[in-house]
């Protein structure tokens, strides 16, 4: 007989010893009524009540009969059977259950309420779980149980004061994206999840709809959030005091947690006496500066993916092809925005084919993208060059007389002339040449320690895919292809991940630099801003 | 005066510039209108040079790096096309970023000072590709005439006698370029 078919014959042993130690111990201690367990799943959301003995909660075994269809019977040794399908879980007066032939603790015994039976709430996660067709996550803290893959990310709240204003951090875990929008005095913060876990800043007591988890109002009445309060299953709604000049909100992925920041500005006018009164935190260097008007969000960008079809770019000493690279990272990083970032995200080519250079930021330009980022892999004649370059567009070559932008007065349908702006294809770039340079620090500053850079890391050349572009754009060489070593990195996926994170990173930044006017960048992430 | 003479005059006067124009070539600000430089019209003279800088890849493969050379002397247009022929030659042990095999076909020149530089299809068939390796290539071109010819405001590279996008995917050709030493060390 192998270990393996041996270990059942022991638990069998062992839970026998258990049976005979008495049946199932009546519950003679007195009771209280904590918060009752939420259950949420696809269905909904129900409450099961739970019951305080001696400091430790339980459930009532027919209510978790009711909810999971579970059968139960209480055999002739007073022990106590739950049946699920055709599992079973086998209860005695031990602090143990049979699962399914497999042995686990509980932190107390089962025990008889009235005519019915109690279990400790921890049976569901280690005992009921074991046995269910569907996912069972118990958040005992929280008071949540979650059945099946439903979406609950777990907020904790934070309210800082930041010269010159305030700032509140929602960290959500795991992550889920948010969208915030301003209705009168208040903000609601809209979460793509199906419910929420609100860590409550005082512990022990638990977070209601309704209740306010926040309060800074409390504290002072010119505070520039006066409370956090949870208005629907999805929704937190951000009461705003009448000081409040603006806001700007921004997002940062950190591990599994994307971190949501919102930054609320004072009303000028009091913003200057108010700061210096301000005994907060250390002022942080990502507060805005400023409180010029938003600018419009970044909301779709261009990955163009360099090269392709028989034009095949650099071949890499192993082999590797530019062109199918820069394709494969462009797929990632539109995988990473969209889902992350909730920005939509345009390839100029999904597939191995030629695409001239104008019908690259063709796509970009007719669809009217806010930013245009195109992907290469460089090469060099000599092996050891290294590291990235990102390239903004030059404009080296004379101006032709009569191909220069300028206004035009032309008739209008219905009668009258109005101006129109005459931008010649190949110098569109001309207008964005600043946000492009700007976005291209970024980038560089993002891939600093992850992605190596060559040097210098931000250079500019006459571009072809770049001088049409309409709209802020780079060029990206990632690496070089030349460079055996360096070709191993770019088609790893530990060098695909860190370009794509910092990537993702710069364009949150770049958003946000561009929502909060001229201060430059701000906080990492931006979502929207408003007033 | 006649009117006879004076014609004459006229003519000698002109055929004198004309003379002192070519003869100040390469210094001279003004090129003759869209001259194509070919062996026939003034070929070099036997065993006279220039001092020229071409321009190779730098040891880290980064950046140009300039040489100076002898080129044979020609007069006129024609030592645009000197230039350019000892440019992409092989400059071993020197790394050239023109694409080894590709030939001169022509150099045009036009009064504004755009020179058009008219290279084989190796420079593009050959060419191994990558924006740096591409920008070296276009300014080796490029800087080789306006460096050593003032009269060379812009370059603009051909390839078998046509405009081109570009010779990699990257850098726009659809435009004279004029010169840029950035790329060089």
């Amino acid at each position: 007989m192998n270990a393996r078919s041996r270990r059942p014959l022991l638990t069998a042993l062992l839970f026998g010893l258990a049976l005979a130690a008495g049946p199932v111990s009546r519950l003679a201690s007195q009771t209280s009524a904590p918060t009752p367990l939420t259950v949420l799943s696809k269905d909904g959301r129900r409450t099961i009540p739970l019951t305080l003995v001696n400091n430790q909660e339980f459930v009532a075994v027919d209510d978790l009969a009711s909810t999971f269809q579970l059968a139960v019977r209480e055999d002739a040794l007073g022990a106590l059977t739950i049946s699920y399908k055709d599992k079973t879980i086998v209860l005695t007066n031990q602090a143990l259950a049979s699962v399914a032939g497999r042995l686990v603790s509980l932190p107390a015994p089962a025990a008889r309420a009235g005519r019915g039976w109690l279990v400790p709430v921890e049976f569901i996660g280690r005992a009921l779980a074991l046995v269910y067709d569907s996912k069972l996550e118990l958040r005992k803290p929280s008071h949540l149980l979650i059945v099946g893959e439903v979406r609950v990310p777990r907020l904790t709240i934070r309210y800082d004061l930041v010269a010159p204003g305030a700032r509140l951090t929602i960290d959500a875990t795991p992550r889920a994206v948010s969208t915030v929008t301003e209705d009168n005095d208040r903000l609601l913060i809209k979460f793509d999840a199906d419910a929420l876990e609100i860590e409550s800043p005082s512990v022990g007591i638990a977070v209601t709809p309704g209740t306010p988890i926040i309060s800074p109002g409390q504290q002072s009445p010119l505070s520039l959030v006066l409370n956090v309060r949870q208005l629907d299953a999805t929704t937190l709604g951000v009461e705003l005091g009448p000081r409040t000049a603006g806001f700007r909100a921004t997002t940062l992925p950190i591990d599994t947690t994307m971190r949501l920041s919102i930054d609320v500005m004072a009303a000028p006018s009091e913003a200057a006496p108010a700061a210096p009164a301000t005994a907060g935190p250390a002022v942080s260097p990502d507060v805005p500066p400023s409180l010029a008007p938003p600018a419009s969000a970044i909301q779709t960008i261009a990955i163009d993916a360099g090269h392709g079809g028989a034009d095949e770019g650099v071949k890499g000493a192993g082999g590797t092809k530019e062109k199918d690279l820069t394709l494969a990272i462009a797929r990632r990083v539109k995988a990473a925005v969209e889902a992350r970032l909730g920005i939509r995200v345009l390839l100029t080519r999904d597939d191995d084919r030629g695409l001239p250079l104008d019908d690259r930021t063709a796509v970009a330009n007719n669809n009217k993208v806010d930013l245009f980022v195109s992907l290469h892999a460089n090469a060099s004649l000599r092996p050891a060059a290294t590291g990235a370059t990102i390239y903004y567009a030059a404009f080296d070559a004379a101006p032709v007389s009569g191909t220069l932008a300028g206004v035009d007065r032309v008739p209008t349908f219905s009668g009258g002339m109005r101006d129109i702006e005459l931008v010649p294809w190949g110098q569109a770039q001309t207008h964005h040449l600043n946000q492009s340079m700007a976005f291209a620090g970024i980038l560089e500053e993002r891939f600093h320690d992850r992605v190596t850079l060559a040097t210098p890391g931000v250079d500019r050349a006459p571009l072809g895919v770049l001088e049409s572009a309409n709209m802020p754009a780079v060029l990206v060489e990632m690496g070089f292809l030349t460079n055996p070593a360096q070709e191993k990195q770019l088609t790893g996926n530990e060098f695909q991940n860190a370009f794509v994170q910092a990537l993702m990173e710069a364009i949150v930044r770049f958003r946000d630099s561009q929502a909060g006017g001229a201060g430059g960048p701000g906080g990492p992430g931006g979502q929207s801003s408003g007033r | 005066m006649t009117k006879a003479a004076f014609v004459t005059a006229g003519a000698l006067l002109v055929a004198v510039a004309c003379i002192l124009l070519l003869l100040a070539w390469p210094r001279s600000s003004g090129a003759p209108a869209a001259t194509r430089a070919g062996a026939p019209a003034a070929p070099a003279e036997l065993g006279r040079t220039i001092k020229a800088r071409l321009f190779y890849v730098s040891d880290e493969g980064t950046r140009l790096t300039s040489v100076e050379r002898d080129v044979p002397y020609a007069e006129g247009p024609e030592q645009a096309r000197e230039i350019i022929n000892a440019q992409i030659a092989l400059g071993d042990p020197l790394v050239s970023a023109v694409p080894s095999g590709t030939a001169l076909r022509a150099v045009y020149l036009t009064e504004r000072g755009d020179a058009y530089v008219d290279l084989s299809r190796e420079a593009v068939t050959a060419h191994p590709g990558g924006t740096l390796n591409e920008l070296l290539t276009v300014y080796t071109i490029v800087d080789a005439l306006t460096v050593n010819l003032p009269a060379v405001k812009s370059v603009q590279i051909l390839i078998d006698g046509k405009e081109v996008e570009t010779l990699a995917g990257h850098v726009d050709l659809r435009q004279p370029l004029a010169k840029n030493l950035a790329l060089v060390q």
